[in-house]
């Protein structure tokens, strides 16, 4: 065998075993998930909120932490999008382009991208503190808002950074101002990749543990207003699994397959509507 | 119908000239070809004459471009106003991300018209006169991108039309089409012109002749060369033109 093909099919292997870790990493989880969590998973896990001694293995359900879950990352997210088209559609080289602010708002986002959420949680927490705030339902989606804007941004910067210069040029040869075109060329061009920029950040937020720990507290009853604590999955499956009973670790497991399944049919869904716009999309 | 006149125009990118002192008359209503070699400027040339070319970076721009009289160079003409005047037609068509009727309202849309009736009449008229009415009259709301690449062409004419421009620039409009397309192109062109004044930048000699009433020799960012198609073609003056035509210098 040449050298060559031999090397084109060890990179081809070495590719698809890279496909199979991934892969490999998503069954791997849910399978732990599933196999440990499925027997706790009924229907009263996703009805009821906790009743009293629920973290001792009795009766009861984490609807308190679905719901708040939902509430805390469809808040955050679209407080991410008000701020994250803005910022990308001014970040076009037909508007700030190349220019000093434009360049530290990018390198901004891409700090901010690695700032861990524990620190966000902890940024908000001061700042209510500093206001006489107690943990909430608002104070929890301020700081997710921070954890999901560089994600969304980004994302959505590389995107729209692939408009071709020839699209716009064939929308300004029109006669039309840079808004008309951004509205209405760059962003029909660039729906599907919003739609996935969205997706990340949302999947991020709902799953993001940290970040809401001192912002949004904990409690067993449902949202109820912004300014009461509201209880998310990810802190249901640390309290949880923090405890030393099995049914209740069990539990921890079982939420952990909810705030998955979550995941999914958002993902599912918009994908769905992504593909819808898809059609549309100049190549 | 308007006049362009270009007058000591000079272009750089990056302090690197792309037009030197170009000044020449475009003939009303005619159709004007700019040839010459790749790189000497003949995009650079037509992309004046819309303002597109300040989209580029690092580009200068002095010197003035005339249209009735007006030097749209000069800020204060309204950019907008002056590209609705200036159909254009690229390289690679670029229908815009969206449906085959919104394509060619697109323009009349942003320009004030929401009348649907109205819209309604321009589409049609427009697909008409790009010749594509009979091809897509039975899927104005399917995506322009389902488009074959010569009947995209053909959308982005009728989208150019649809603003009711006075001049059409053309920048190699035919290169990215299979050689039956590009003869619809060019037959609509030539049925065009006398309504339009009409600019292609083309790197192909047969299609110069074809079209052009009057022609442009750009080389190497200077105005070689210019005037009516028999006369340049035929009889040209300059040696550098000479070896053009000759195909001893591309």
């Amino acid at each position: 065998m040449s050298r060559r093909r031999a090397e084109e099919i060890l990179f081809r292997v070495l590719m698809a075993v890279s496909a199979l870790v991934v892969i490999g990493s998503l069954t791997g989880v849910l399978a732990v998930v599933l196999v440990r969590g499925i027997p706790a998973l009924d229907l009263a896990m996703i009805t009821q909120v906790p009743r009293g001694g629920y973290y001792l293995g009795k009766e009861g359900g984490v609807l308190n932490a679905i719901t708040g879950s939902l509430c805390l990352a469809f808040a955050a997210t679209v407080a991410a999008l008000l701020l994250s088209l803005p910022v990308v559609f001014y970040l076009q080289r037909d508007y700030a382009g190349r220019s000093p602010l434009a360049r530290i708002a990018r390198l901004s986002l891409d700090v901010l991208w690695g700032v861990p959420s524990i620190v966000y949680g902890a940024f908000g927490f001061i700042i209510m503190l500093y206001l006489g705030l107690r943990a909430s339902l608002l104070g929890g989606i301020v700081a997710l808002t921070l954890v999901e804007l560089p994600i969304m941004a980004r994302a959505m910067d590389e995107v729209i950074r692939l408009v071709p210069l020839e699209l716009k040029e064939a929308s300004y040869a029109m006669g039309s101002t840079r808004l008309e075109t951004t509205l209405k060329v760059v962003w029909r061009q660039t729906l599907p990749g919003i739609v996935t920029a969205i997706l990340l950040a949302f999947g991020r937020g709902i799953g993001d543990a940290a970040s809401v720990l001192f912002t949004a507290g904990y409690t067993d009853y449902l949202p109820s207003s912004l300014t009461e604590p509201v209880a998310s999955l990810p802190l249901a499956v640390f309290f949880q699994l923090g405890t030393p009973f099995p049914e209740v670790q069990q539990r921890a497991y079982a939420s952990g397959a909810i705030l998955l399944a979550l995941v999914l049919l958002v993902s599912v869904v918009s994908r769905l509507l992504a593909r819808k716009f898809e059609q549309y999309v100049i190549r | 119908m308007s006049h362009i006149s270009i007058r000591n125009l000079n272009v750089s990118y990056d302090d690197h000239p792309a037009l030197k002192d170009i000044t020449v008359d475009i003939p009303d209503g005619q159709i004007t070809t700019i040839i010459g070699p790749s790189g000497c400027g003949k995009t650079t040339l037509l992309k004046s004459c819309n303002r597109l070319i300040e989209l580029t970076d690092g580009v200068r721009i002095s010197g003035q471009v005339l249209i009735d009289g007006i030097n749209i160079l000069d800020p204060a003409v309204d950019v907008t106003q002056l590209r609705k005047r200036m159909g254009l037609l690229s390289q690679k068509p670029y229908p815009l991300p969206m449906s085959i009727y919104d394509n060619v309202a697109y323009g009349p849309r942003i320009h004030g018209t929401t009348d649907r009736r109205q819209l309604d009449r321009v589409v049609e008229q427009c697909l008409k006169a790009a010749s594509l009415w009979e091809e897509v009259k039975g899927r104005l709301r399917a995506p322009a991108s389902r488009l074959s690449v010569g009947q995209q062409q053909r959308l982005c004419l009728a989208r150019a039309l649809a603003v009711e421009p006075e001049v059409l620039l053309g920048d190699e409009p035919t290169s990215a089409l299979d050689p039956q397309s590009a003869q619809q192109v060019e037959k609509r062109l030539i049925e065009l012109k006398g309504n339009y004044t009409i600019v292609v930048v083309t790197h192909i000699l047969r299609q110069a002749k074809r079209l052009a009433d009057h022609v442009i020799f750009l080389y190497l960012g200077e105005l070689v060369e210019h005037g009516p198609a028999a006369k340049v073609f035929g009889n040209p003056r300059e040696e550098r033109t000479k070896a053009y035509l000759a195909g001893e210098v591309s």
